[in-house]
């Protein structure tokens, strides 16, 4: 796979920070509250004083993106980590391990990649206490994204120690004594950054894509939040194609799709220190 | 000259003589092909096509006509019907009508293994009903107590042959099941042995075939509507209506209220988990009457439905034009007189939150099924209206089996949002909802006797109109257990959505209605040009 462009990269590195920027502050730029309903000018369209008009409860689309991208963009940066930080255990586990560890970690991983998780998220959503807040209940899910959305990137973390461990710099450090923490932490663990990094901006967009589909069941965030999943729900209801600005929440998860795409660093190689 | 008389019987035959394919769609698959065992709107949709009944419910004038029975008679005691059969009616398949098929249809109905969901509404007093021939074309039904409106219940029992090698198959409704591809779709073709004439003489239906696509998605039975690939579409959802009314203005009917229901209700089970101090909120009527006139039903009308339904003010709408209390006013949308209702039951306003007598919070969730979009934002609307007298109410969707569970096992839920959909013409066929002792009494099911005065009240009068023995004193009754239901608002009725239908204009014939099946109930006399 060919490198991005170091100016790409920095272009687009800038512009997610802005979005970034713009939905941590949400609270200043949004011109309402996102949960308030103006009745009497439902589904209006862009005006000044509705910049992307209002949905079907009168609410203002522009206060409920900004919202909902704070939510999406950073509720799934940290179920990234969450998921990086177990497939790093259990893939590094396993390759280092060897053995019946690295048979258990391997099926465990298959597993997790395999079962329909739809079923886990209907149950939870079932069992949660009725007066969740839907702060809680969209932690909840973004935490079980990360629990379980572990198994890919187990897998690529395993074969990069596998390969790694047997490296004449690692060999060398093993011949010289060192402890197996040192050669975890002082030399195995630096030559995984870039994978690691890949595999965080890989899962992402799949995390925030993920709470989408969720959205679309009525899984994920509780009204009266916004999310780009229950944002994009809306849609469901099939606009007209001339209400263009209905299609705002699509436009901005495209456009943070590829600047992830774009800014995501691609090397994967692994060469000594 | 011939041709001048081809031309004169053109147009003789128009527009009734048309014949040709209907085509709509099923949501679903139906579960059963077997009439009896029907439970679900797919099924329920074959059994009106393919079945004959004894008696049918006329959708428009709400009135009984007679069908396979040419006449019924009730018995003084209210405890037996009496039917006189016509005669010479032959099944699809070319087999003798006869008292006897009543007679087998019914134990066949009854039969504990078929689960048939009208053994219920049969069934009086734990008491199956029994059967008589009494003559040629005569056959007695015999229930176990005295039950008023009886006659409405054989609209749903389509009448089996005994004698037929092709079981429930044999037909005698206008039409008979020609294939079937499972998930893809169902041909009717129309029965050659269909008893019934037009005033002209000629054999209804005049449909020759009905093709029935099975096709889950709304958006895509629009866009085949549009495309000219269906006929008939019923229940649309008010954004539907609209843009297709704007596309295609001549092909969209609003019937007005249709008979569901919208409401919402508190768990008063004393079983349930939910804490005391909330179970002593729910249990308040002045809670309950606070709550009510705190939401603006006029908005859920306007916002949700796009102006297609109406504020409800019972258990039947509008559309029910003999059971329906015309004397019941609508619940005035008050939030300052739901304010004052719930300080008069020690709630007081601190702030912006409601506070009760012990200083809890008042907070409490309503449970909802997902994925459906008016309840979904009826509850939203809802948490603006509370929110602005300081409640604060949190919305859970949840899929339909872990609702039911939910509703009818765990009663672990502080209140619902829910409704009833093609709510029945009698009041009988509520009583399962209604009596305390009901299954379905939503708010408190099961009990073992009425765990309040007006319950006990309203059960009594329940009963007594069962049993009454004239329309009128039937209906002085229910209507005071209407009125019952609005002085103590064990449902918070919040909505009558209209009946939205599209019909193509190549469909002849069709006069649209509120009650199920809306835009086909006369199928025998649609055409296609």
């Amino acid at each position: 796979m060919r490198e991005t462009p170091i100016l790409i990269r920095h272009v687009a590195l800038a512009l997610l920070g802005l979005i970034f920027l713009a939905a941590l502050n949400a609270d200043w730029l949004a011109p309402a509250p996102y949960e308030q309903q103006f009745r009497a000018e439902t589904n209006s369209r862009p005006s000044a004083k509705f910049l992307l008009g209002t949905d079907h409860l009168g609410r203002d689309r522009l206060s409920r993106l900004l919202y909902g991208t704070r939510v999406s963009l950073l509720l799934a940066p940290a179920a990234s980590a969450l998921s990086l930080g177990i497939a790093l255990l259990a893939g590094g586990s396993a390759a280092l391990a060897g053995g019946w560890w690295d048979r258990v970690m391997t099926a465990a991983s298959n597993l997790f990649l395999s079962l329909p998780w739809l079923f886990l998220f209907l149950t939870v959503r079932s069992v949660l206490p009725l007066n969740t807040a839907p702060v809680t209940s969209i932690l909840i899910t973004f935490s079980l994204m990360g629990l379980l959305g572990w198994g890919a990137g187990a897998r690529v973390v395993r074969a990069s120690v596998l390969q790694i461990r047997n490296s004449p710099f690692a060999l060398y450090a093993r011949g010289f004594g060192c402890s197996p923490g040192r050669l975890w932490f002082r030399h195995l663990l630096p030559h995984l950054r870039t994978v690691l990094l890949a595999q965080f901006w890989i899962s992402v967009p799949a995390f925030i894509l993920g709470e989408a589909s969720l959205g679309l069941l009525g899984l994920g965030v509780a009204e009266p939040m916004p999310s780009w999943g229950n944002l994009l729900k809306e849609l469901q209801s099939a606009p007209a194609w001339n209400e263009y600005w209905v299609f705002a929440p699509v436009a901005l998860l495209s456009t943070v799709m590829i600047l992830f795409q774009l800014s995501r660093p691609v090397s994967q190689k692994v060469s000594p220190v | 000259m011939i041709s001048r008389l081809w031309i004169a019987a053109a147009l003789l035959c128009s527009p009734v003589c048309g014949g040709g394919e209907l085509r709509f769609v099923l949501h679903h698959e139906p579960k059963t092909l077997n009439p009896l065992a029907a439970a679900e709107d797919a099924a329920e949709t074959i059994r009106y096509l393919t079945g004959g009944v004894l008696i049918r419910l006329n959708r428009l004038t709400q009135e009984l006509e007679p069908e396979l029975a040419q006449s019924w008679k009730v018995s003084g005691d209210n405890k037996a019907i009496t039917f006189q059969l016509r005669a010479g009616l032959v099944f699809s398949d070319g087999t003798q009508f006869t008292p006897v098929d009543v007679a087998f249809t019914v134990s066949q109905m009854l039969d504990p293994a078929l689960h048939s969901p009208v053994a219920d509404t049969f069934t009086v007093a734990g008491v199956a009903p029994k059967v008589s021939v009494d003559g040629p074309q005569t056959v007695t039904l015999t229930f176990g107590a005295p039950v008023a409106g009886k006659e409405r219940l054989f609209d749903q029992l389509a009448i089996l042959s005994a004698r037929s090698p092709l079981k429930e198959r044999a037909s005698l409704g206008p039409f008979v099941l020609d294939s079937y591809k499972p998930g893809v779709e169902l041909l009717l073709k129309r029965n050659p042995h269909y008893w019934k004439r037009d005033v002209a003489g000629k054999q209804l239906p005049y449909l020759d075939t009905i093709r029935i696509p099975i096709q889950a998605n709304r958006e895509i039975e629009l866009n085949r509507f549009r495309a000219g690939e269906l006929d008939l579409m019923n229940n649309i959802d008010p954004e539907s209506y609209d843009r297709l009314a704007k596309a295609m203005p001549g092909v969209v009917h609003d019937s007005g209220p249709s008979t569901d229901v919208e409401f919402l209700w508190f768990n008063l089970a004393p079983s349930s988990p939910v804490p005391q101090y909330k179970k002593d909120w729910f249990q308040s009527a002045a809670f309950r009457h606070g709550i009510s006139a705190a939401i603006n039903r006029e908005d859920l009308c306007r916002v949700v439905y796009r102006g297609h339904a109406r504020p409800a003010l019972g258990p039947f709408s509008l559309a029910n034009k003999f059971w329906f209390n015309a004397k019941l006013t609508s619940q005035t949308f008050d939030p300052a007189r739901g304010l004052k209702l719930l300080e008069s039951a020690g709630f007081q306003k601190k702030g912006d939150v409601l506070v009760d007598r012990a200083g809890h919070p008042v907070e409490f969730s309503v449970i909802t099924n997902t994925g459906n979009k008016a309840r979904e934002r009826m509850a939203a609307l809802i948490q603006q209206d509370l929110q602005a007298i300081g409640i604060k109410l949190n919305i859970v969707t949840l899929d339909v089996p872990s609702l039911l569970e939910r509703l009818t096992k765990s009663s672990d839920y502080e209140a619902c949002l829910f409704g009833l959909t093609n709510v029945a013409a009698d009041p009988n066929e509520l009583m399962n909802v209604l009596l305390s002792s009901g299954r379905q009494h939503a708010w408190n099911p099961s009990q073992k006797t009425p765990a309040t005065a007006w319950e006990a009240e309203m059960d009594s009068l329940l009963r007594a109109q069962a049993s009454a023995g004239s329309r009128a004193k039937r209906k002085e009754l229910f209507d005071r257990v209407q009125e019952l239901m609005r002085r103590e608002e064990p449902y918070l009725f919040l909505v009558n959505r209209n009946s939205l239908s599209a019909i193509s204009p190549k469909v002849q014939g069709a006069r649209p209605a509120a009650f199920y099946p809306q835009t086909f109930w006369n199928i025998e006399r649609l055409s296609v040009k």
